[in-house]
């Protein structure tokens, strides 16, 4: 498949998709209407093409992607599970897609027992006592969160908190979303095996801290046992602890971050609940609190009413809000759906999950380099370090001969205490033959590199394009199309 | 890997260099440096005038994949920027140590430069790296 | 066991491998026991798929939907019309259950959709160049406003109290959490008051957001605005309606220095609220600042024309604590809905749209300011929204529409008190005279 050209470049002159019925109220010149200087000169120069025309260009640029439709997608931290068609149908109810944020609550109130309902059985999943819903995305949610607790700081005077505990073996988005809510970020060591070293943290800790930010299990896919200590050791110094939820898919119904003693949570709803990525979004990032954070929740806040539900905003403590609305509900609808579908059986998904991850560890680590030797939870960490050693050939050199074979590979270079890491996770909606033809790619890879190691390092060599100049991109950025 | 490390210059521990003439000084990124950057695609120097004080951050260069922090090596004011690095900073990995200079600064305490590295002891500590 | 692929006998066999003879083993291995959940989870019990659509529909039966109700109300998010073909992208595998393009050489699809849609986006507000996309535009807006910040390093921002009253909370919100200063511009009426808004732009302020229309449905002096903040060396942040661009005049061409907008108008149903689509675009001495991802174009290997991520030493995965901003995922579907809609309506279809949106608005209006007791509240020009004063409360007004299946206007006193009894009326091009004249004749008639 060659390259497609830009819908710019197929535009001819006069041609159009849709047209419009006629005015049917009586016209009048656009400048009575709107002074002259007001009205645009130019028009924008958008395509100008025909309906099969458009239908094809955007066919065909489909094709040259891949997805979890196509074929395996096992992105380590990202969960990319099958997201469950029957979840489409329902956001596209026009009860759900054709509702408007601002209708009276009382002609709303199917969606509105949507969020009040949704929000106890996410509490119920992670013992956490309320939610919100408007953050959009994991990071939106971070900010969030991070924010209700610097409210929650500033309400009992307490404003020399100026410091958030990171592990440095956390995600970009926590020190990022610290920075954003003007705290100063500490780094805490992390251990090998990605949890907390609790003696650096009871040296980093103090009356200075405001919060500390952490995922469990760790971005090395292993669980912290020393979770309820950590939360202690915070608490005791009057800081908060706050828990990064990309990694629920390992311990739904059997752990949950409210027992552990986190005071505020986030979900990844397109990770754990199986809404689509859609290419890089939209997400949804629910917040979770505990009571003490209730007060400070942005609004409005769904209540019941006796047998109706309101929205809430006689909230004076509120932080206000974090997006225009209510957030992605036509996302927390498909994740509606999903908790229907399995209720309490969401254990047999975080199951599953591990049991997957486990699996391909047991088969790939007598190949690759195990980052730690210990059962995983829904992810398992390799790396390529002694492959790099006595071959030269690197953990990006594997990822892009996997693309050759169908598949996309493993996250790369995450985390990064780990030398050349390779995070796989399959999670739990993979049949057995997929995960042993990911397996068997592996071994494959791993024996061609050794073997013929060039092959590998100039890969990919089946895909539409081969590797792509990067320098190229940042040093001379082309970042629109200009007519010539 | 050759890793170059002029004799005439002083360094850091963040891998800066300074070439001092007179009461000026070039500053720049070590091969090291450039080495584990890969291909530069930008840099982002401080405006003319401002003043420094030693170890302060005063740019930043950034490959595909990274970007690193600068700091001066010592303290002063920034009398001329590299312009050539805005078209062309690939010049920081082909000539690290030349042509691709970043900032001339004007000493404020040229005693500082006796605190830096001497070519000896930063080329210790690139392999204790 | 909805969709879960493994078998019994794959369990055992793949226990087997991995050398235990349980999962339980696993979760023993990691968890310590005292934080182990003892019991079930306490949700109701799982649904099939039939179960599930049913127990959905009843549920949204208690909603008030735009098929079966006349929209009027704006604010934000519109009843604009969605072509077909719009749907049939959003529901293509290829896009809509992929993640982030991080691997260029299997994403190329995704890769050149944002691509065109930045180009159409820089081709809509006149800027050199646009991200990724926002999770919406209240958020597009409060990131510009943290960009003008970092730009200036000024610790001051001001807003028109014209923009939407939620978009402005979220500014607030996000500015509070850098310690900026969010300073209300003041209206005189349906727009600002240039008077006052001089006396506030000072030379510590980094920068003045305005909306185009505003919130009221008004358009504002936006020409005399950019003078003015210009003049005191803070920067122009002008969001826009992104439909209202194929009729009013490009920011880009009256000096903005950033744009932002809410791209819901375009190919996006307003689904309560979200998800929708923030828009962004810059001029290019900004280009490092600007937060989001950004597609860039290159080449292969083999010398062909690709698309890759790019910019990215700006972004959270590398930068941490001094990225631009910890925003990690776009809104890329809602762009593509965007992109789709943008090329199947063309260059002269959105020139269509917008002017139909104005001429029945105007058609409206001016019906409406027939009946006895309604009157514009405001003559200054608008586009597609404007702001009636009533003869009663617009709660009550709107209940009554309610019975003849019309939902009114946004009641515009809750943000506005000096607009007595006001409302904000929406029109698009998919209202039809009748039902304009609908709206009309039961205005006539409230008791």
């Amino acid at each position: 498949m060659s390259t497609v050209a830009l819908i710019f470049e197929k535009s001819t002159t006069g041609k159009r998709a849709i047209t419009f019925p006629k005015c049917d109220v009586p016209e009048v010149t656009m400048e009575t209407l709107i002074p002259a200087e007001l009205l645009r000169q130019k028009p924008a120069a958008l395509p100008e093409v025909s309906e099969i025309e458009a239908v094809r260009h955007f066919t065909q640029l489909s094709r040259r992607n891949h997805g979890v439709d196509v074929d395996f997608y096992p992105l380590g931290s990202c969960t990319m599970k099958y997201n469950p068609k029957v979840n489409e149908q329902v956001a596209k109810m026009p009860g759900v897609a054709f509702t408007h944020p601002l209708q009276p609550a009382e002609t709303a109130q199917g969606n509105l027992k949507m969020l009040y309902t949704m929000e106890q059985w996410l509490c119920e999943v992670t013992g956490m006592d309320r939610m919100t819903f408007q953050p959009a995305a994991g990071a939106h949610g971070e900010l969030t969160g991070i924010l209700l607790i610097k409210a929650y700081h500033e309400s009992r005077g307490d404003n020399d908190r100026r410091k958030v505990i990171v592990p440095d073996s956390a995600h970009g988005t926590n020190p990022a979303t610290a920075a954003m809510a003007g705290f100063e970020v500490v780094s805490v060591k992390s251990n090998p095996d990605g949890t907390v070293d609790l003696a650096s943290l009871k040296e980093v800790v103090g009356p200075d801290t405001a919060a500390l930010m952490m995922t469990n299990p760790s971005t090395m896919g292993l669980f912290d046992p020393n979770a309820k200590e950590i939360a202690a050791i915070v608490h005791k110094a009057g800081g908060l602890v706050y828990y990064d939820g990309a990694n629920t898919n390992a311990i739904m119904g059997y752990v949950r971050p409210g027992d552990m003693g986190f005071d505020v949570i986030h979900l990844n709803l397109h990770k754990t609940f199986s809404t689509p990525h859609g290419g890089g979004g939209p997400g949804s990032g629910p917040v979770g609190v505990k009571n003490i954070l209730v007060p400070f929740l942005p609004v409005p806040v769904v209540e019941k009413q006796g047998e109706q539900f309101v929205w809430d905003w006689n909230r004076p403590q509120t932080i206000g809000k974090v997006h225009g609305h209510h957030g992605n509900f036509g996302v927390v609808a498909r994740a509606y759906a999903y908790c229907l579908a399995y209720g309490p059986e969401l254990k047999e998904v975080s199951e599953y999950a591990v049991l997957n991850a486990n699996y391909i560890m047991a088969h790939l680590r007598k190949y690759y380099d195990l980052a730690f030797d210990r059962f995983c939870m829904h992810e398992c960490v390799l790396s390529a370090k002694t492959l790099k050693n006595e071959v030269g050939v690197k953990t990006l050199d594997i990822a892009k001969r996997l693309l050759d074979e169908g598949v996309h590979p493993p996250t790369i270079y995450f985390p990064m205490i780990v030398e050349e890491a390779l995070m796989v996770e399959p999670t739990e909606t993979e049949d057995k033959a997929t995960l042993d033809r990911f397996i068997d790619a592996m071994v494959r890879i791993y024996k061609e590199a050794k073997e013929d190691p060039e092959r590998v390092k100039s890969a990919p060599h089946t895909t539409v394009v081969g590797r792509l100049d990067e320098a190229l991109a940042a040093r001379k950025p082309n970042l629109r199309y200009r007519a010539e | 890997m050759s890793n170059n490390v002029p004799a005439g210059l002083r360094y850091t521990k963040e891998h800066e260099w300074i070439k001092v003439e007179g009461n000026v000084g070039y500053v720049g990124i070590t091969d090291f440096a450039q080495h584990h950057l890969g291909d530069v695609v930008f840099v982002e120097v401080p405006a003319v005038g401002r003043v420094l004080k030693a170890h302060e951050q005063f740019g930043v260069v950034e490959s595909v994949k990274t970007v690193s922090d600068l700091y001066t090596p010592v303290s002063g004011k920034v009398v001329e920027v590299n312009t050539e690095l805005e078209s062309a900073p690939e010049t920081v990995n082909a000539s690290p140590y030349d042509n691709g200079w970043i900032i001339k600064i004007e000493l404020s305490n040229p005693a500082e430069v006796d605190a830096l590295l001497d070519a000896a002891a930063y080329d210790a500590h690139t392999k204790e790296a | 066991m909805r969709y879960i692929p493994i078998t019994q006998a794959d369990k055992a066999a793949m226990l087997r491998d991995i050398g235990v003879s349980s999962t339980e083993e696993l979760f023993a291995a990691n968890i310590p026991a005292d934080v182990r959940l003892p019991r079930p989870l306490n949700l109701p019990p799982a649904l099939t798929e039939m179960e599930i659509l049913t127990h959905v529909r009843d549920l949204t039966k208690a909603n008030a939907d735009l098929t079966e109700y006349t929209c009027f109300l704006g604010g934000g998010a519109y009843d604009h019309y969605i072509p077909s073909a719009v749907d049939t992208f959003l529901s293509r595998g290829e896009f809509l259950t992929a993640y982030t393009p991080y691997q260029p050489e299997i994403s190329q699809g995704v890769l050149q959709v944002i691509y065109e849609y930045q180009s159409m986006v820089c081709e809509l507000t006149g800027m050199d160049l646009s991200n990724a996309s926002m999770y919406d535009g209240a958020s597009a807006m409060a990131e510009a406003a943290g960009m003008v910040v970092a730009q200036t390093g000024r610790k001051k921002v001001v807003i028109a109290a014209s923009v939407h009253p939620n978009f402005r909370r979220v500014v607030k919100t996000y500015m509070h959490g850098i310690g900026v200063e969010v300073i209300e511009a003041p209206l005189d009426h349906c727009e600002l008051d240039l008077n006052k808004l001089e006396a506030l732009i000072t030379d510590e302020v980094a920068g003045f957001i305005v909306q185009q229309p505003n919130f009221l449905g008004h358009v504002e002096q936006v020409r005399a605005i950019e003078q003015m903040v210009h003049a005191k060396g803070g920067l122009y942040v002008v969001c826009a309606d992104p439909i209202s661009l194929a009729l009013l005049e490009a920011p880009g061409n009256y000096g903005a220095d950033i744009v932002v907008a809410e791209g819901q108008s375009l190919g996006n149903a307003p689904s309560f609220g979200g998800p929708y689509l923030g828009m962004m675009a810059t001029r290019e001495k900004f280009a490092r600042r600007i937060p989001g991802r950004i597609v860039g174009g290159t080449v292969d290997t083999r010398g062909q024309r690709s698309f890759v991520l790019t910019l990215q030493a700006r972004e959270q995965h590398i930068r941490r604590e001094k990225a631009t901003s910890n925003i990690c995922s776009n809104q890329a579907l809602n762009a593509l809905a965007a992109t789709v809609y943008l090329t199947l309506v063309g260059k002269e279809g959105l020139r269509e749209v917008a002017c139909l949106c104005a001429q029945k608005a105007h058609y409206a209006a001016a019906q409406i300011a027939r009946l006895p007791g309604y009157k514009i509240a405001c003559k200054s020009a608008f586009f597609k929204e404007f702001t009636v004063n009533c003869p009663q409360p617009v709660d009550q007004i709107n209940r009554q529409l309610l019975g003849k299946r019309i939902l009114g206007g946004i009641p515009s006193s809750v943000d506005y008190p000096h607009l007595n009894n006001a409302m904000t009326i929406a029109v698009t091009e998919k209202r039809t005279k009748a039902e304009i004249d609908a709206l009309v004749a039961a205005l006539g008639e409230v008791k």
